[in-house]
């Protein structure tokens, strides 16, 4: 077999972030886009952790951590803004609010 | 190198086909099952790399924070009529081609540029200090020193995502 190198992580994680963008693009619930959202900052953080290993330098993990902190708070206020829609609306699909649709 | 193999093989699987559940799973409890197997494999692709601290954040802030985040909003929400509903919305086949389109594109490019990438692969993937000091040990001290500013602004984002969320969660202030 041959050894994995950098360029299998790469694969992996542009193959990762096309499943992610897919989800965003065609999914009809909220809650299911932001999990996808998810899934395409995790492709960038294999990407961040591969460079950083290939090349020997810590940085990019430590930009794996920013990456995953401002995963944190867009998933904290992302769902948040859902319960305030839900609350309102009643409807956790996205093309069914249409508010600002003439 | 052979176990290393089997392991990347191993986890690329656990990451892609969780991927592709999470996104085409009808009922949203599944999807977010098919997601914390996708976000494991994440977390062993950086054990694989020597990411020792980002490998147990992995586990214990995404899998253990936000995808319980999730699970409680999804039983918040109750997604009984939802997942009643079609799942697609109209565009899905317009949306279908441009991720083809990229798709082809970035194959475009690791097949041009699959030599550039030979030295990333060349040079020795462990240097020597790293195995003087461990991981965290590393990753601390660039992050208080070098990126002492950056991690104060993300402790302020936090408390600012903190406070919206409350707000906009809340019913009444």
């Amino acid at each position: 077999m041959h050894p994995i190198t950098p360029l299998h992580y790469l694969l992996l994680s542009a193959a990762l972030l096309l499943i992610g963008t897919l989800g965003v693009l065609i999914r009809r619930n909220i809650v299911v886009v932001l999990m996808s959202i998810e899934l395409i900052l995790n492709a960038v953080n294999i990407n961040l952790i591969a460079f950083s290993n290939s090349l020997g330098n810590i940085n990019g993990q430590v930009f794996a951590i920013f990456v995953i902190a401002v995963a944190v708070a867009e998933a904290a206020v992302g769902l948040g803004i859902l319960l305030a829609l839900f609350r309102n609306r009643a409807t956790v699909l996205a093309d069914e609010i249409d508010l600002l649709k003439w | 190198m052979l176990t290393d193999t089997l392991l990347f093989y191993t986890f690329a699987v656990m990451v892609l086909s969780g991927g592709i559940l999470t996104i085409t799973r009808r009922n949203a409890v599944h999807s977010a099952i098919s997601l914390i197997v996708s976000l494991l494999g994440v977390a062993g692709l950086y054990l694989l790399q020597r990411a020792e601290f980002l490998f147990v954040v992995q586990i214990i802030l995404y899998v253990g924070g936000i995808m319980l985040l999730f699970l409680f909003v999804i039983m918040l929400v109750n997604l009984d009529e939802a997942a009643r509903e079609r799942q697609f919305h109209g565009q899905w086949a317009l949306a279908l081609a441009c991720v083809a389109g990229v798709a082809l594109q970035i194959g475009y490019v690791v097949w041009r540029g699959a030599g550039s990438f030979q030295i990333a692969a060349a040079t020795p993937a462990a240097p020597d200090p790293a195995a003087a000091t461990g991981n965290t040990e590393r990753l601390a001290d660039v992050l208080f020193s070098e990126y002492l500013l950056p991690f104060e602004l993300a402790s302020v984002l936090l408390l600012v995502a903190v406070v919206g969320s409350v707000v906009m969660a809340k019913r009444r202030l």
